[in-house]
């Protein structure tokens, strides 16, 4: 075993135990950090592919931004586990019997007789110069910018959806719109008023 | 680096209303107190315009542009004229409904504008990635239009299930596909056909990844094991949103399909085709079953279509028989020709739901239809045809329909299976009587007159008189349909 088969299968085990404990961790708050734990070692995984701008994304992306926002909804929200696992014992037997069926027929199609070495032979190692930033950003504005910019269109959609969702005028609040503040006129304050003067 | 620019012209219809959809949603920011009626109005233009592209650009050549991630034919350019068409006719509809319950929106026909485009991307998908981006584009549309009535918890619920149910079908989706990728090498549905006819090897991961694909298929379909959504979307949404997501979606789900099936996997129509078998048949068995035990109509029509999806893969499941494939294009002419009529159907019934409704009050029970003979008779006739239609009494286009799976189905040597799914349609005549019972023979809860826009009640009837009338000459619609698939083989 050399060293990268070693660093391999070290970062398929804690993965594969992280993962675990995702969906198996009591408190919402460690199933998360548990998550992280799996995207790093994921990006690990990717890093030994070679895909090295896609191992960091991932980091940047799933860990840096998209966890972080996921811990302080966890942190925010009352979860009730109670209730979260109510019916786990009845629903067992059925989910346990349907997800070791998945898992075997997966050994049996993902085993190495199918996706060995001899079937999947190693790509050539990349030259020295080789940029996989660059050739992704070629790829994506060039073959695949239809799909792109169509994926930058759900992306919208997203934001319309979110938006139309949850933004709600409410009225009767004292906030004060910080740009009409400021571009207040003397004269929508103040009022001269000529009065005649008087006398005693 | 010798990269070309990509021929732009097959896809102007996808490039038009992908703008209009944008300038939709900067336009009414900008505009106050007219926003509405402008998004609903620009909305319909954007179908109109898309559908004038579609039709002047339509020829009988099959074309390939973006690197071949895009396919322009002609079942693609039939398919998009019948999601504009539904598409604009179920905004008709929801109009009144929409402002009586404050939910006209521009958000709204933006969501329904990009929903268009989702179907559009997916009718001519040529590759594995837009077939999803496709897909997703349509699910996200349709997830937040389930929940736009934001303060009614049923219609949040509904969306939640359809969100976590939806996003597990799709990984199922994507998971198939990657196996697919892995097997053949190629991310393009015409790459994978040559690839699986040029190896024999490798069949048992095409296969695992065929399963995968299905189980996501099955759910956009919305057919048994995977139709448990269906029922309480249809149900938690509000009306006009179960009027979209029951018509045109349906014709993508079985333009992706098509797409996946026959343009990509075609060489492993056996296994595909008994998978589909089994689909089928639990759809026609449960759905016609259950929805006798609906009193809720919307519930009712939920069941009714899942049953008659799975009349619908009767067609596709009946191409090929023992590697022979010379019936193939009847099979799936008949399997497209029923996802037509089923969309015009379901426009009506639905159409039919929401003209009985108004402000405050939804007619989503059967009760609600009690003595509509009384208060309409017009509409009554409408109704009856609707129901007649989806029955299968003859002469009614939903006949020819059913008959044409039918007959591809004993085609093919499955005669038994033709009889099962007419005893199956048997029952299913019940409920559907049952609602044209209720509306000649009791007597009405509530005699107050419609009160309907007129251009609600114009379009309804003539929706309604369509199915009458292509009942009478429906040898048209199917040989269009079959014409349509001829080109794309």
């Amino acid at each position: 075993m050399d060293f990268k088969t070693f660093v391999f299968y070290m970062f398929a085990t804690i993965m594969i135990l992280a993962s675990l404990r995702v969906i198996t961790a009591r408190n919402p708050v460690h199933a998360a950090l548990f998550l992280v734990l799996a995207f790093f070692t994921a990006g690990g995984i990717w890093m030994l592919l070679e895909a090295e701008f896609l191992a960091i994304t991932l980091v940047m992306v799933y860990v840096g931004a998209v966890m972080v926002l996921f811990l302080f909804v966890v942190m925010m929200l009352d979860i009730n586990l109670d209730r979260i696992r109510e019916g786990f014992w009845s629903y067992l037997p059925l989910g346990a019997a349907i997800g070791l069926l998945m898992v075997a027929e997966m050994v049996i199609v993902l085993g190495g007789s199918y996706f060995g070495l001899d079937s999947m032979p190693e790509p050539p190692a990349a030259a020295a110069g080789y940029s996989n930033t660059r050739e992704l950003g070629r790829l994506l504005y060039t073959e695949y910018v239809y799909p792109f910019e169509l994926a930058s269109l759900v992306l919208l959609v997203a934001m319309v959806a979110a938006v139309a969702l949850t933004l709600r005028h409410r009225k009767g609040t004292k906030s004060v719109n910080p740009s009409q503040q400021i571009a207040v006129k003397r004269n929508d304050r103040v009022r001269m008023v000529s009065m005649p003067t008087e006398k005693e | 680096m010798n990269f070309v620019v990509p021929n732009f012209a097959p896809a102007y219809a996808e490039l038009f209303v992908a703008a209009m959809g944008v300038v939709i949603l900067l336009v009414a920011v900008f505009l106050k107190q007219s926003a509405r009626p402008f998004a609903y109005l620009a909305s319909l233009a954007t179908l109109l315009g898309a559908a004038f592209i579609t039709w002047y650009t339509m020829d009988g050549q099959v074309s390939y542009t973006f690197g071949n991630m895009y396919i322009d034919d002609l079942m693609g350019d039939v398919l998009k004229l019948m999601v504009y068409f539904a598409m604009a006719v179920t905004l008709l509809y929801s109009r009144g409904y929409l402002t009586d319950r404050k939910m006209d929106r521009p958000e709204y026909f933006v969501l329904a504008t990009f929903a268009t485009l989702g179907m559009m991307v997916m009718i001519s998908a040529n590759h594995l990635l837009t077939v999803y981006v496709g897909l997703e584009m349509l699910s996200l549309s349709l997830y937040a239009l389930v929940a736009f009535d934001r303060d009614s918890a049923r219609s949040t619920e509904a969306a939640m299930k359809y969100f976590v149910l939806g996003a597990l079908a799709s990984g199922l989706l994507l998971y198939g596909m990657s196996m697919v990728y892995g097997a053949t090498g190629s991310l393009e549905l015409s790459g994978i056909a040559q690839a699986i006819y040029h190896q024999a090897g490798n069949r048992t991961v095409l296969l695992f990844g065929l399963v995968f694909l299905m189980a996501g298929i099955a759910f956009k379909l919305g057919v048994v094991p995977f139709h448990m959504w269906v029922p309480d979307v249809y149900h938690g949404a509000p009306t006009a949103v179960t009027l979209l997501i029951s018509t045109a979606p349906k014709l993508a789900a079985f333009a992706m399909t098509m797409r996946l099936l026959v343009n990509g996997l075609f060489e492993l129509a056996d296994q595909w085709q008994a998978m589909l078998m089994f689909l089928a048949i639990g759809s026609i068995v449960l759905g016609n079953i259950a929805a006798v035990a609906q009193s809720n109509i919307k519930r009712m029509l939920a069941y009714s279509g899942i049953s008659h999806m799975g009349f619908m893969l009767l067609g596709l499941l009946s191409g090929v028989v023992d590697g022979d494939s010379r019936l193939a294009l009847n099979a799936y002419g008949s399997a497209m020709f029923y996802a037509v009529v089923y969309v015009l159907m379901s426009l009506a019934a639905f159409g039919m739901v929401i003209l009985l409704s108004r402000a405050g009050f939804e007619a989503e029970n059967i009760d609600d239809f009690k003595g509509l003979n009384k208060r309409s008779p017009w509409f009554a006739a409408m109704m009856m045809f609707v129901m007649f239609s989806m029955a299968g009494v003859p002469f009614f286009v939903g006949f020819f329909a059913k008959l044409a799976v039918l007959q591809a189905a004993v085609a093919a040597g499955y005669v038994w299976l033709a009889v099962l799914a007419v005893m199956m349609s048997l029952i299913g005549a019940f409920y559907y009587l049952r609602v044209v019972k209720v509306m000649y023979f009791d007597d009405p809860l509530d005699a107050s007159p419609i009160s309907a826009s007129a251009d609600l009640k114009l379009v309804l009837s003539a929706n309604g008189l369509a199915i009458a009338v292509f009942g009478l000459m429906p040898s048209q619609l199917i040989e269009s349909c079959v014409a349509a698939l001829a080109g794309s083989f």
